[in-house]
């Protein structure tokens, strides 16, 4: 085995050139793709002052479309919270025909722009649509209206929960159940106190991916809600109108509220993470005291 | 409990992994479920439980037909190769989970109790609050182990309980859970495909190849008995012979082996290691030495006769025998069955 000069032998491509190179790479990019503008949305935004940040954000449209995308989120991220649990189950629990049809079918989303989406849901519920004209007969408002942006939006973040949950749910495989199962518990037992445990880390987490999508849709959301300002207009669609307008301030400052909403998930995701890594962390530390204790009669 | 299989079918997809089983275990008998990877044992394991359900045929309980009776209510013990411990939870909380689930009704006091009853019983006190990644391999088997045992399962039933330890932990564990099975009399079924696990452990070893068992019986009646060229390989080393039969007795280079029942025709003759002596001169089959490797308990000579057959024979360590000695091998033992056509 050859030595470098200082003694230890490098592993393989990792000499202190590779290492450099690479890690200053990283670094960069990192800074001027993902950094740097996420910087200058916070600094245009207060560019006018606090003062014209608080003005923008009271007023009502903007309000409007920040309540719109919350409530869209609040409707469109637990139902498909629900789906990506369910599909996830059945594809990994059970075996049926047309399982691998059902995998591919969660990934189309994935691979479908967004627009195509918008599209696709205009030409089924709208006037000249399949079901068009039933609907409109029943007075039933999907497109242009709050149905039809959080329909676009479970579109797109379908595979969000799916995803992250079936290669850790084929992973772990059928054993836990079956001996939870075998030791008498019911099925929604197994679940709660078996199944959800253990992939609760993966489940936090495309709930986090789904609900920043949701909140940040645009292309679907744009063609099916009719852009209509203080009705339809969620706080993507309102930046974009906003930038239309000449109001650069405000659609930057609509922009970091969207930014913090983002922000906000991930934060709340690594805080519940660490609680959740905490726990066997302490009871390790803390197994000799409780041993301790547990052997006084 | 006894338990008994009629005439038990399972097909997957088109795979027939269990063709036609009958099988009976008395109550308190320890039975051991031995065949290759394949041959269907741990699927009779898992329609036992109730993990998997059978095609046709039928299963009792006692008198009851457990067939159609769900794994949750069949009262069985499972433990599962990996063991499958719920990895959020304590060992203690493992133990407890059966008692907590239960129909049964448990206070808090009484599955405590319960649970350092079956720490006790499995000698873990002192690691109810670690979690499964915190202790050894054979420490988490015997948390799987009281885990079955704390909702007092009338059967226990294990899939290759030892076969993700090492050699010196499995030999205790076996020694171990002989020793706790026996003092609680319950009813065990264990799958395993090695032929020294089975012999060990079991009162009865039950042989399974492609589906169908082979052959049954107490260990000593299917090591000297064996009924077939393929219990015979499966349960350990064995030389392979061709011979003639002529009036129920094998003919090989002058030795006469005797072959009851067998009809007059092409033979298999199966020698273990153990049962050709070896010597300098005399009369045998002649063989020269092509290797010796020693052991702990012997030396394993590797040999090779007129015709070019590799013969493998145990010697005593004190036997002097080296590389190209040449010599003659004598039949002590031998198992003969008609060559397949």
């Amino acid at each position: 085995m050859s030595a470098s000069p200082s003694g230890k032998p490098s592993r393989v491509g990792d000499t202190p050139l590779v290492r450099r190179t690479l890690i200053t790479l990283v670094l960069l990019v990192g800074a001027v793709l993902v950094l740097a503008p996420l910087i200058v949305i916070f600094a245009q935004a207060f560019s006018l002052g606090v003062g014209a940040f608080a003005a923008t954000i009271a007023e009502p449209d903007t309000r409007h479309a920040i309540m719109l995308t919350v409530i869209v989120a609040l409707i469109a991220v637990p139902v498909n919270t629900a789906f990506g649990l369910a599909a996830a189950w059945a594809v990994t629990k059970f075996d049926f025909p047309g399982k691998r049809l059902l995998i591919v079918i969660i990934e189309i989303p994935f691979s479908i722009s967004p627009v195509v989406a918008g599209v696709a849901y205009l030409f089924v519920y709208g006037l000249q649509g399949v079901f068009g004209p039933a609907l409109a007969d029943a007075n039933i408002q999907i497109l242009f209206a709050l149905p039809g942006i959080v329909l676009a939006s479970m579109f797109v973040t379908a595979p969000f929960v799916a995803r992250e949950l079936i290669p850790l749910m084929q992973a772990q495989g059928r054993d836990l159940e079956e001996a939870a199962t075998s030791l008498g518990a019911s099925g929604w037992r197994t679940f709660w106190s078996v199944t959800l445990p253990n992939i609760r880390w993966a489940l936090l987490y495309g709930v986090v991916l789904c609900n920043a999508r949701v909140m940040g849709e645009f292309g679907a959301v744009s063609v099916v809600s009719g852009n209509i300002r203080g009705q339809t207009n969620t706080l993507p669609l309102h930046i974009e109108l906003l930038y239309h307008d000449y109001q650069t301030a405000g659609a930057f400052a609509a922009a970091s509220i969207l930014t913090v909403l983002a922000l906000v998930t991930i934060v709340a995701k690594v805080l519940l993470e660490r609680q959740g890594a905490g726990r066997r962390s302490r009871v390790s530390v803390a197994a000799p005291v409780l041993l301790a204790e547990g052997q006084r009669p | 409990m006894k338990i008994r299989l009629d005439n038990v079918v399972k097909t997957f997809d088109t795979f027939r992994a269990v063709r036609g089983v009958s099988l009976e275990v008395a109550s308190g008998e320890l039975v051991a479920l031995l065949g290759p990877s394949g041959s269907g044992k741990t699927t009779i394991l898992r329609m036992i439980a109730g993990l998997e359900y059978a095609d046709g045929g039928a299963i009792y309980f006692d008198a009851e037909d457990a067939t159609a009776i769900s794994v949750r209510d069949r009262g069985v013990g499972f433990v599962f190769q990996h063991y499958a411990l719920f990895p959020h939870m304590t060992v203690a909380e493992n133990i407890a989970f059966g008692m907590k689930v239960s129909k049964v009704k448990r206070s808090k006091t009484a599955i405590a109790t319960r649970v350092s009853e079956l720490l006790q019983l499995v000698q873990l006190e002192g690691l109810a609050d670690r979690f499964p990644t915190q202790i050894s391999g054979g420490q988490r088997q015997r948390v799987a182990l009281a885990r079955a045992l704390a909702v007092d399962p009338k059967v226990l039933l294990l899939d290759e309980p030892f076969g993700a330890l090492d050699a010196a932990v499995r030999r205790d564990l076996r020694l171990w859970l002989r020793e706790i099975q026996e003092q609680l009399g319950i009813t065990t079924l264990f799958v395993t495909h090695d032929q020294e696990e089975a012999l060990d452990l079991a009162d009865r070893v039950v042989i399974l190849n492609d589906g169908v068992i082979v052959q049954e019986g107490s260990p000593q009646d299917v090591t000297r008995r064996p009924n077939s060229a393929f219990v015979t390989r499966f349960l350990g080393d064995t030389n392979r012979l061709f011979g003639r039969v002529a009036g129920g007795r094998a003919e090989i280079d002058g030795q006469a082996i005797a072959a009851p029942g067998l009809a007059d025709g092409a033979a298999e003759i199966y020698v273990r290691p153990g049962d050709l002596d070896w010597s300098r001169s005399g009369e045998g089959m002649a063989a020269t030495v092509t290797r010796v490797i020693d052991r702990p308990d012997s030396r394993r000579v590797l040999a090779r006769l007129a015709n070019g057959d590799a013969v493998e024979l145990d010697v005593s360590p004190e036997t002097d025998v080296a590389r190209g000695d040449a010599g003659f091998l004598h039949i002590r033992r031998a198992s003969v069955f008609a060559a397949p056509r």
